[in-house]
Parts: C-alpha cells; sequence; structure tokens
C-alpha cells in the first residue's frame, strides 16, 4: 500500500450493486419484526390518504347531493376518526422507523471503529486521519439516508404499484400495456444514469474525503502555518479542493437531477399514449367512455409511486458509494494478529532475543539488516546510533507493532507472532518518541495506564517521575483539562505525564524512547532517582541522545545502518573507541573548538 | 440562517431568479393539464371531436416535455447556487479560522472544527438548495390556491383556513423544540468526530498499550449519545409531524361538512362546493410541507449558528490600526520588562534580553520555566501581558504582522511536517526557492544525505505529521523548512533534542558558519548546544536566575555549572585517565 497524501484521491475498488444491497439489508435483519410492523402502519397511512379523497367523493356525490344531512356528519366523523388513527399510526412509524435506522447505523459505525481498531500501523502510516475519519462520520451519516427511505418509501410504494398495475391489467389489459410500454425505455436511461452517475459520486466522496484529510492536517498544524505565514496558500488549496469537491458534486448531479425530468417526460408521454391509443379502441369500440375516463385516473395513481420509488433508487446511487467506502475498510485484513490458536503470553520475566532478524518497511530499504541480540531479564539496555539508524524500528518489533520479515523476535523463548498481542503489550510500558496526551485531565491521562489504578496510584506514579509538583501548580492539580495532544503543557510536562503513564502500567518490559529528551538535565535526574527502584528487575530498553541519560545502562547497544556494531558498557565502548567514543567526544569537540 | 441568506445567497441572485422563474412557469402550464385532460375527456371522446385529438395530444406532450425541461433547469440550478454557497461559506470560514490566534486553537480541538466546516456547512448546504426550492415551490402553491378560493367563496375559505393557526402554533412549537434538539446534535457530532480522531490520531499509544477495548466502549458510549438524540429529534418530529398533517386532513373535513351543510340548506350550489373541493388540495399540500420545511430550516439555522459563532471571534491577535511596516530588517530583538500569562498564572516575569542582530541568544531552564512561551512571544503567537517585544525597535505589536512573521523563522518544538513530498515540505519555508536552494537548506541542516537515500529521494512522500521519517528525520527537515526561509531571527526549540551528538554538532556548526547576521534563539538542554551562544539565559518559573556567556557562567558555579558537571562528570576523570 503505498502512501496517500492528502491531496491525493484514494482509490476505491468498485463492488456490485448486488453485493452492496444485500450487504446493507444484512443489517436490517435483526429488526425484521419492527420492520414488519413499520410497513403495515406505512401500507395503512397510505390507505388512509388514498381513502381520504375518496370518501370525500362519496360524501359530495351521495349525501350531500342527496341532501343527506345525518349520513353528512356520519362520514365526516368517520373521517376524523380514521385520521385519527392514522395520525397515531404514523406516529408510531416515525419513532419505530428512527429506531431502526439509527440502531443500524449505530451497529455499522461501532462494527467500523472496531474494525479499524484492529488494524496495524501500516494500514494508518499509509493513510491520513482525515480520510479515515471521513468514513467514520460522513461516510456513515448519509448511509442514514438510505435506511430510512428504503423501508419506508420502497416496500409500500411497490405494493401500491403492484395494485394498480393489476387492476389497470383488469380493466383493460391493451390500455395498460400502452400505459407501461414507456417504462422499459425509462428502465434503461435510469440504469444508464446509475452506472456513470455512480462512479461520479464515488468520485465527489473520494474528493470530500481529501477536504476532510485536508482541514485536519490544517488545524492540526495551525501553528506552524501560522509561523511561516502560510495563510494564503493554505486557503488557495482548500478553496481548490473544495471547488473541485463540488465540481464532482456538480457533476453527479448534473445527471442525478435528469432523474424526475425523466420521470416528468415518461408520464406525460405515457398519458399521450394511452390518449391516442384509447381513442382508436374507442373508435373499433373496444372499450366504453366510462372504462376510459376510469382509466385515466388511474394512470395518476400508477406514476406516483414509480417516482417515488426511483427517487429511492437515485438516494441508493447517491449513497452506494458511501456505503462502498465503507465496506472497503471493514475488508481490510488486519495483517498483525493474533494467531488462531494464540496462547495468552504468561507473565514477562524479560528475556528479549532477537534471532537474525532482517525487516523494512513496506514501501523503503532495508532497516534491520539481519540483527541478533539477547537481552537478559532485569536489564537495563540503552540503544544509541545516529538518527534514522533504525533505534526505534528494534523497540517496534519487540511489541509486534510491525512483522519482521525474517528471523525471530523471542520473549521468554516465544515467538512473539505465537502469543496473544494483547497479552503481550499490556506487559510492556511504552512510551512513545511521539508524546501524545488526550484531550481529558491529566488523572485520567495518566490512568491509561492501568485504567482501574486508583487516585493515589495515579500520583504515585507522578510523584515517581517529578511530576506532581508542576501538577499540583496547576489551575486543577490533576484534574486539568490539557486540550489536545497535552498542548495545554509544555513539551517536557508532556513528556512527564506520559512518562508516569508508562510506569504506571506496571510493565515487565518498559521500552522508553527518547523519553527525556525534552527535558531538562535536574529534571531528568530527579526523574532517574525516582524511578530506579521501580525499574528493579525489570527489562528496560532506553533509547536516548543525551549521553548522559544511558551513561549507568547495564550495556549499550550501538546501531549504525540497520545493525548493531557495538555492545558493551559505557567504559568498555569508550576504551574501544568505535562509534560510540566519536558520538562521546563530539561533545567534547563543542567544548575545546569554538564552532 | 437568515444571514446566510442575505449575506451568501444575495450575491448569485441570477441563480435564484432563474430557477425560481422557471418554478413558476412550470407551475402555471401544470394548471392547463386538467383542463387538457378535460377537453380529451369532454370533446375528443365523449364529444367525438376527432380534429382536437392531435392538439392535445401535442399540447400533453409539449407541457410535459417543457415541464421535464424547466424541472431539470430549477433543480441544477438550486444545486449550483448551493454548492457555490458552500464554497463561499467554507472558504470564509477555514480563512477566519486560520486568522484566530494560538490561544483559540489551545483550547480548540481539531475534530470540532473539522465538524464546523464539514458537517454543519454541509447541513447548510444541503437545505439552502432543497429547503429554498421547497419553501418557494409550497409558497406558490397556497398563495395561488388561497386566491383562487377565495374568488370562488370566501366564506368557505375562511373556513378551510380555520385550522391554519393550530398547524401554525405546532409549527412553531417544532422549531422551539427541534432547534434545540439539531443543536445538541450537531454538537454531539462534532465530539464523536473529536473522540474518533484523537483515537486514530493517537492510534500508536492506543495499540502501545493495548487499549483498542477501551477505546471501542469509549466511541460506543458516545455513538449512543448520539443515537439517543437522535431518537429525541425523530420523538419531536413524531409528535409534530402527524398532527399537522392530520389538522390538515381536517381542515378537508370541515369544508366539506360545513359547506355540505350549506349546500342542504341551500345557501350553497353543489357546483361550487365541487369546484372548491378540487382546488382544495393545493391549500392542504403546502400546509402539510411546513413540518418539514420547519424542520429542514431547524437545521440548518442550528449549524449556522455554530459557524457564525466562529466567525464572530474577533482574532485578537491582528494589525493594529497604522502598523508600521519597517523597510530595512536588521533583526534586533528586545525583550523589555516583558510579563506574560496565558490564565491567571504568570509564566514569565520582568524578562529583559537585548539580542544585537547576528547575536545568538540560549535558553536553558527547567521543565516548564517557561522557554517556549518566550520564543512564541517573538513571533506574536500571543501578546505579552507587560512590558514590551521590540524588533528593531519597534513595538511588535505596532508592526505589520506578516512582515513580523515573514522575517522569523520559528522551528517549534513539536515538530510537524505535512503529508506531502518530502521537497514540498522544504519549501515551505519559501515558495519560489529553486532546487538547489532547497539542496543547499538541506544540507545546511544535515537533511540532504538521508533523503538522497530514500528511493525517491526529495520526492520521497512522507505521511501526516512526517510519519514515515525517524523523529531526528523530522527534525531536520523542519529545520531545513527555517533555513530555507531565510530570515533575519531565527528561532530553535529544543530542535535537535532528537539528533545525535555528531548531527547536532555538524548542524549548529553549520549554521553559526554560514551567514553570521542572523539573529538566533535557540533552546536547549545539552550544554554542546548552548555553549557557543553570545549568551545563555537560565530560566526558573519564569524568571532569568543566570545569564552570561559559558565561560562566565562557569565561573559562577551555579546552576549552569551544575548541568555542566552532570553531563560531563566522567568526563574529565575519563580524560585523565586516558591521557
Ligand atoms: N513507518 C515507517 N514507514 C517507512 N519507513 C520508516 C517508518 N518509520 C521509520 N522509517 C524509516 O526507517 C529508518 C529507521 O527509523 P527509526 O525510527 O528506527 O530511526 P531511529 O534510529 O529511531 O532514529 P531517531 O534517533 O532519529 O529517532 C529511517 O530511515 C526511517 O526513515
Ligand atoms: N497553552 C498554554 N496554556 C496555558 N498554560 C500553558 C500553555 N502552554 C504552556 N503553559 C504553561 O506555561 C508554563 C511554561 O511552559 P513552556 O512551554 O514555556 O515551558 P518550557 O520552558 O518551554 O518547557 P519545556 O522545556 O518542557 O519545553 C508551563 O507551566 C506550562 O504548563
Ligand atoms: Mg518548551
Amino acid at each position: 500500500m503505498a502512501k496517500n497524501i492528502v491531496k491525493q484521491d484514494e482509490d476505491i475498488k468498485k463492488k456490485s450493486n448486488f453485493e452492496i444491497t444485500i450487504r446493507l439489508f444484512k443489517y436490517m435483519k435483526p429488526y425484521k419484526f419492527k420492520v414488519f410492523i413499520v410497513i403495515l402502519l406505512m401500507i395503512f397511512v397510505m390507505a388512509c390518504n388514498i381513502a381520504n379523497p375518496y370518501l370525500l367523493k362519496t360524501a359530495i356525490d351521495k349525501y350531500i347531493a342527496g341532501d343527506d344531512l345525518k349520513g353528512l356528519l356520519k362520514i365526516g366523523i368517520f373521517m376524523v376518526g380514521i385520521n385519527l388513527i392514522a395520525m397515531f399510526a404514523s406516529r408510531i412509524r416515525i419513532k419505530s422507523m428512527a429506531s431502526i435506522s439509527n440502531n443500524i447505523l449505530l451497529t455499522i459505525r461501532h462494527e467500523l471503529y472496531s474494525h479499524i481498531q484492529k488494524l496495524s500501523f501500516q494500514f494508518f502510516d499509509s493513510r491520513p486521519v482525515g480520510k479515515i475519519l471521513a468514513r467514520v462520520i460522513g461516510d456513515i451519516n448519509s448511509l442514514q439516508e438510505l435506511f430510512t427511505n428504503s423501508v419506508t418509501s420502497f416496500i409500500p410504494e411497490l405494493l401500491t404499484l403492484i395494485c394498480v398495475t393489476i387492476v389497470m391489467f383488469s380493466m383493460n389489459y391493451k390500455l395498460a400495456l400502452s400505459a407501461i410500454v414507456i417504462l422499459p425505455f425509462l428502465a434503461l436511461s435510469m440504469f444508464f444514469i446509475e452506472t456513470v452517475s455512480r462512479k461520479r459520486w464515488q468520485v465527489f466522496r473520494t474528493k470530500r474525503s481529501s477536504v476532510n484529510a485536508f482541514t485536519h492536517e490544517e488545524f492540526s498544524g495551525i501553528r506552524v502555518v501560522q509561523s511561516f505565514t502560510f495563510e494564503e496558500k493554505k486557503s488557495k488549496a482548500f478553496v481548490e479542493l473544495v471547488k473541485e469537491m463540488m465540481g464532482a458534486f456538480m457533476k453527479a448531479v448534473k445527471l442525478g437531477d435528469l432523474f424526475w425530468p425523466l420521470i416528468e417526460f415518461s408520464s406525460g408521454i405515457g398519458i399521450v399514449l394511452v390518449y391516442w391509443y384509447s381513442v382508436k379502441l374507442i373508435d373499433k369500440g373496444n372499450i366504453t367512455v366510462g372504462t376510459l375516463v376510469a382509466f385515466t385516473s388511474y394512470i395518476g395513481m400508477f406514476w406516483r409511486p414509480i417516482m417515488n420509488i426511483s427517487n429511492f433508487y437515485n438516494s441508493l446511487i447517491t449513497n452506494f458509494a458511501a456505503a462502498e467506502r465503507v465496506f472497503e475498510i471493514l475488508d481490510t485484513k488486519p495483517d498483525i494478529v493474533s494467531i488462531h490458536d494464540a496462547v495468552k503470553m504468561p507473565r514477562i520475566k524479560g528475556n528479549v532475543e532477537f534471532k537474525n532478524v532482517t525487516f523494512s518497511y513496506e514501501d523503503g530499504g532495508v532497516v534491520l539488516d539481519d540483527v541478533s541480540f539477547k537481552v537478559n531479564s532485569g536489564e537495563t539496555i540503552a540503544l544509541v546510533g545516529p538518527t534514522g539508524a533504525g533505534k526505534t524500528t528494534i523497540v517496534n518489533l519487540i511489541s509486534r507493532f510491525y512483522d519482521a520479515q525474517r528471523g525471530e523476535v523471542l520473549i521468554d523463548g516465544k515467538n512473539v507472532k505465537d502469543v496473544d498481542i494483547e497479552s503481550l503489550r499490556s506487559q510492556m510500558g511504552i512510551m512513545l518518541q511521539d508524546t501524545f496526551l488526550f484531550s481529558t485531565t491529566i488523572m485520567e491521562n495518566i490512568r491509561y495506564g492501568k485504567l482501574d489504578a486508583s487516585d493515589e496510584e495515579v500520583i504515585a506514579a507522578a510523584k515517581a517521575v517529578g511530576a506532581h509538583e508542576f501538577i499540583m501548580k496547576l489551575e486543577n492539580g490533576y484534574h486539568t483539562e490539557v486540550n489536545e495532544r497535552g498542548s495545554r503543557l509544555s513539551v517536557g510536562q508532556r513528556q512527564l505525564i506520559s512518562f508516569a503513564r508508562a510506569l504506571l502500567s506496571n510493565p515487565r518490559i518498559l521500552i522508553l524512547d527518547e523519553a527525556t529528551s525534552n527535558i531538562d538535565t535536574f529534571t531528568e535526574r530527579i526523574v532517574q532517582r525516582g524511578i530506579k527502584k521501580l525499574l528493579y528487575g525489570r527489562t528496560s530498553f532506553v533509547i536516548a541522545h543525551r549521553l548522559s541519560t544511558i551513561r549507568d545502562a547495564d550495556r549499550i547497544m550501538v546501531v549504525d545502518g540497520g545493525k548493531i556494531i557495538e555492545e558493551g558498557t559505557h567504559d568498555e565502548l569508550l576504551r574501544c573507541k568505535g562509534l560510540y567514543y566519536d558520538l562521546y567526544m563530539t561533545q567534547y569537540r563543542f567544548l575545546s573548538e569554538g564552532a | 440562517m437568515k444571514r446566510v441568506l442575505i449575506k451568501y445567497v444575495s450575491k448569485y441572485k441570477i441563480y435564484v431568479i432563474i430557477p425560481f422563474t422557471a418554478m413558476l412557469l412550470s407551475i402555471a402550464l401544470d394548471m392547463f393539464n386538467p383542463y387538457l385532460s378535460k377537453i380529451m375527456v369532454d370533446r375528443v371522446i365523449r364529444g367525438k371531436e376527432k380534429e382536437l385529438l392531435v392538439m392535445v395530444l401535442l399540447g400533453i406532450g409539449g407541457i410535459s416535455i417543457t415541464r421535464s425541461i424547466l424541472g431539470y433547469i430549477n433543480e441544477y440550478l438550486f444545486d449550483y447556487l448551493s454548492s457555490l454557497v458552500s464554497i463561499d461559506l467554507k472558504r470564509d470560514l477555514f480563512r477566519h479560522i486560520q486568522s484566530l490566534p494560538f490561544k483559540y486553537f489551545d483550547g480548540m480541538n481539531t475534530g470540532e472544527l473539522m465538524s464546523r466546516i464539514g458537517e454543519d456547512v454541509d447541513n447548510v448546504w444541503r437545505n439552502v438548495s432543497f429547503g429554498t426550492r421547497i419553501f418557494i415551490e409550497n409558497c406558490i402553491y397556497f398563495i395561488t390556491a388561497s386566491i383562487i378560493l377565495f374568488k370562488i367563496n370566501y366564506r368557505l375559505a375562511l373556513i378551510s383556513l380555520v385550522t391554519m393557526p393550530f398547524i401554525a402554533y405546532f409549527a412553531l412549537m417544532l422549531e422551539k423544540k427541534i432547534d434545540k434538539a439539531y443543536e445538541k446534535i450537531s454538537d454531539q457530532a462534532a465530539i464523536l468526530n473529536t473522540t474518533a480522531q484523537e483515537n486514530i490520531a493517537g492510534v500508536r499509544l492506543v495499540k502501545a498499550f493495548a487499549r483498542e477495548r477501551h477505546e471501542i466502549l469509549k466511541f460506543l458510549e458516545m455513538n449512543k449519545t448520539s443515537y439517543k438524540l437522535n431518537m429525541e429529534q425523530a420523538r419531536i418530529i413524531a409528535n409534530h409531524f402527524p398532527v399537522m398533517e392530520f389538522l390538515s386532513n381536517i381542515s378537508i373535513i370541515i369544508v366539506i361538512s360545513v359547506g355540505g351543510m350549506l349546500v342542504i340548506g341551500e345557501r350553497l350550489s353543489l357546483g361550487t362546493l365541487v369546484e372548491f373541493n378540487g382546488y382544495m388540495w393545493m391549500l392542504i399540500w403546502p400546509m402539510r410541507m411546513l413540518g418539514w420545511i420547519t424542520n429542514v430550516m431547524a437545521q440548518s439555522s442550528a449549524s449556522a449558528k455554530k459557524i457564525f459563532n466562529i466567525m464572530d471571534l474577533e482574532p485578537e491577535i491582528k494589525n493594529s490600526e497604522n502598523a508600521v511596516k519597517l523597510k530595512e530588517i536588521k533583526g534586533q530583538i528586545n525583550f523589555e520588562d516583558v510579563s506574560f500569562k496565558y490564565n491567571d498564572e504568570y509564566v514569565l516575569k520582568n524578562i529583559n534580553i537585548e539580542a544585537k542582530p547576528g547575536q545568538t541568544i540560549a535558553i536553558m531552564g527547567t521543565t516548564g520555566s517557561g522557554k517556549t512561551s518566550l520564543v512564541s512571544l517573538i513571533g506574536r503567537f500571543y501578546d505579552v501581558s507587560d512590558g514590551k517585544v521590540l524588533f528593531d525597535g519597534v513595538d511588535i505589536r505596532d508592526m505589520d504582522l506578516k512582515q513580523l512573521r515573514e522575517n522569523i523563522a520559528y522551528v517549534s518544538q513539536d515538530t510537524f511536517l505535512f503529508s506531502e513530498t518530502i521537497e514540498e515540505n522544504v519549501r515551505i519555508g519559501n515558495i519560489d526557492a529553486s532546487l538547489d536552494e532547497i539542496y543547499e537548506a538541506c544540507k545546511k541542516a544535515c537533511a540532504h544525505d538521508f533523503i538522497e537515500e530514500f528511493e525517491d529521494g526529495y520526492k520521497t512522500i512522507i505521511g501526516e505529521r512526517g510519519i514515515g521519517l525517524s523523529g531526528g528525520q523530522k527534525q531536520r527537515i523542519s529545520i531545513a523548512r527555517a533555513i530555507l526561509k531565510n530570515a533575519k531571527v531565527l528561532i530553535l526549540d529544543d530542535a535537535t533534542s532528537a539528533l545525535d551528538t555528531e548531527t547536532e554538532y555538524q548542524l549548529l556548526k553549520n549554521l553559526y558558519h554560514g551567514d553570521k547576521k542572523i539573529t538566533t534563539f535557540i533552546i536547549a538542554h545539552r550544554i554542546s548546544a548552548v555553549k557557543n551562544a553570545d549568551e545563555i539565559i537560565f530560566l526558573e518559573n519564569g524568571r532569568i536566575v543566570e545569564r552570561g556567556n559559558h565561560d562566565t557562567l562557569l565561573k559562577k558555579k551555579g546552576k549552569y555549572y551544575e548541568v555542566y558537571c552532570e553531563q560531563f562528570k566522567d568526563f574529565e576523570e575519563f580524560n585523565r585517565q586516558v591521557i
């Protein structure tokens, strides 16, 4: 999967209409009974609506013309009665239908969201957040219309259509034929519109998703935009994208808007045909004038359901694109999953071994090249090396964020691929290089490490990393909201919070990827003192560039060019005068040379 | 909603007038149909006037063709109108959001903003076309029908309107209730968006803690709330629509009953009643639609309200009335007695700094001591609370904001890259830069080599926020971006924290040996990075506690010295051993 950038359109594989329809209607299955009731109610309400003019006609023709006041009042009261019942029926119908369609929406959204959680990093690496969001929110919203319309209009209208057709045929099959002769043409042109306009709706949704991604990126990077006075350029790019989206929309409706006029047109032609043909038939004496007059009134009733059904068809086409996009994600197989009979990882002792591991990201060269090492339980391992050497990648493999192409990653002798992922990761405390905090309170953010932790435990973890003091100084202490990504806090403070979070999870293996890179030396000293006790007996991996941070590690591994080229304690490595020595000495070079 | 109509729709009068005319014509034509049918039945079929057949058929056919063409024009142009309005609305909203200060974004979630510019504008957009069309159409029908009915018999017409006040009352109630419901729905949509956005943006964290199930449950909660709100909306509709429909049906029944009595009492002719009945539907239909129209209008006005809430925010940081535009930029920065607070508590107090053109000021200090806050005042991302910041002797609040920011290159602490190619990312520093200039900047930032190593080199596409690059690689690209800007003032906020010492050394060397005229502010935690600065400032709790250059600070044996010892403690020892 190549990377998809914001402005680039996604590729959506086209699914067959049949497949989509079947899949959509599967969601309705649990509500079979309710749907049935809704249809019944709907038919009742429609029957009332049809009965109204008929009853009025009777009232006029029979009672008023016949000067029957009593009868008139009777029929009046009767009408009020059935309309009252219809009112209650349609009330129930609206509520039930809303409950069905909203329930389905809830189900699909939940399903989609749950599925997305299962997908691996590779999926998220390759597409912007805004585009995934577009599917979870926008695309699913547009399915609502489809479900609401489908039951309420499609089925009852179809029934009406069938009834009217039967009546028409029973009256005079020749006239009936002349009335429906236009239908195949209508169907054909609709089919044509459908094929073309579906593609266009997909283009529209794709563009829409790009706009979504653009705004997401823009608003999350607004600080960069403003500091580079890039507002004008971004506005222009945005308007460009929106115009493209609207252009796609106009292109789609250019066809879509043909629906109504087409039906208008066909019904007109249909009526002309009937008149023309009927005059001929009358000439031959095949039908009576009375039949014809009655027949013409049915033609109106014949076209109304067709209009409504086509309208439904139109909304189906409009929203199929959205369904397609939702199903596409649902059909993406998660590539990092626990194997079928995965065992739970028992309590981790902390022996970690890499056996000839070779790894490359999907769209890049080899990042780790035949890496082997062994770490004993309880050791503190430091990973150092030039930037981009592959340090983060190594720890990514330990927690199985990616799978190695060759070789094995073993924890306590077990291949990480063979154990249940959740049981593995829940025993690790990982502090990612990119600090991420949720926009909630500090308390909740730290608690994310251990969901059932008491307030005291949270505070203890914060104390251990020396964060307690500054937290208490904030306006609401632990209950201060930190805003998106923690922007309420200084970057170092964010790191401390996420450090506390990792500690709270009481991990068997602790991974600290540049955990203190934005923290000053004093605070770092406090952190190190604080966590020393906690780390005792646990395996930990520490990545850092500030060499004073890692001086005390049990073992230092120097990574360069995807290989581990040196290994040993601080003193040993200095003595062998390799890369580590060079890195270390550069600091000194600063001191001696006036740079 | 009114504002949308006035401000945005009125601009495109022609796209209202044409479809409106088309609609009128089409309705007028529609009135001929019953007449033609009548001729058909009465004269052609019953009266056997054959010669009329072709005429009538041509008439019916012609009307239906014209009507379908008019209908198409009407629909298409209304769609066009709404898409124009939507583009304008999105553009204005986007521009406006961009002009808001950092402070606004500190308290605002990306997901919510996306919801406003996405779903909310779409709501307005959809309803402008659909709502306006239906509204106008129904008004026309209602007015025409009323006129006709009053002409036929004004007493009956009055009776037929008797339920109207009740319908109007229900419409008002509906409007009031559903408006609130839609506002809640719109807010909930923003929450849903925010939750999902945070989850997806933070998916690495979620997975690192194996918290997928927790996240799913969290989202399910939101999802359920949204379900409840939608049901609430449906409930309101269910409580109003059927009643309104009932009332409109009742009004016909009343007319026929009362009219019938009059006929029976011989105060009215049967023919009039029948005729009246024929046009009654034209009056009833718009009454029934009133519910729909109210609903659609309420939805869009709830969304419009949210949009205009943002539009009405005054950007706090903007050009002053008579902003100064400097002719020549030297790059001198002065802080004079600057104090600053985000909320109630001061995070910077009495800061005095003088950075002469070309000087390097290094800032150190404990976590949260105010370093980032201090440098973010220079680019006027926040305004000072007391004192002033001067750029070349001019208070930056009096300077042209654009000019100020154009002359400052700021590398922020949390790196942000766009999901474009590396080349385009660097180019943000200077749109017009040539490829060579970009290479040059990347070389200075020590980024050229690793970029060249990628298969696609500078054309390598990077993911959102720089996914696909290592931490140090991201930082170097963002530094290259700032270098390319070639501004007189450069601010590096902990911008080398993810670099190994060698690379950092090389990078800083390149910077210092380059154009000496750049005034540089550098925040760092490693002694190696700050050592060569003209002045090193040590911050603690928002105050300057130590200042001076490397040598004087070492002699002082204060905080700086302590940091030095910590970072180099065994270094001297080691030197002794080796040498
Ligand atoms: N998600 C990814 N997709 C593709 N390539 C990646 C991805 N993440 C990292 N890389 C590439 O893999 C290489 C190693 O990256 P890694 O993050 O492991 O480096 P690192 O040693 O941790 O560097 P730093 O010290 O700068 O954080 C880099 O060249 C980087 O561009
Ligand atoms: N947007 C904000 N709103 C309110 N308070 C803030 C905001 N940003 C930072 N603060 C607070 O202001 C103080 C100074 O923060 P600042 O980011 O300037 O620190 P810093 O010295 O840069 O720290 P670090 O070394 O961790 O980056 C901190 O206590 C922080 O919590
Ligand atoms: Mg900072």
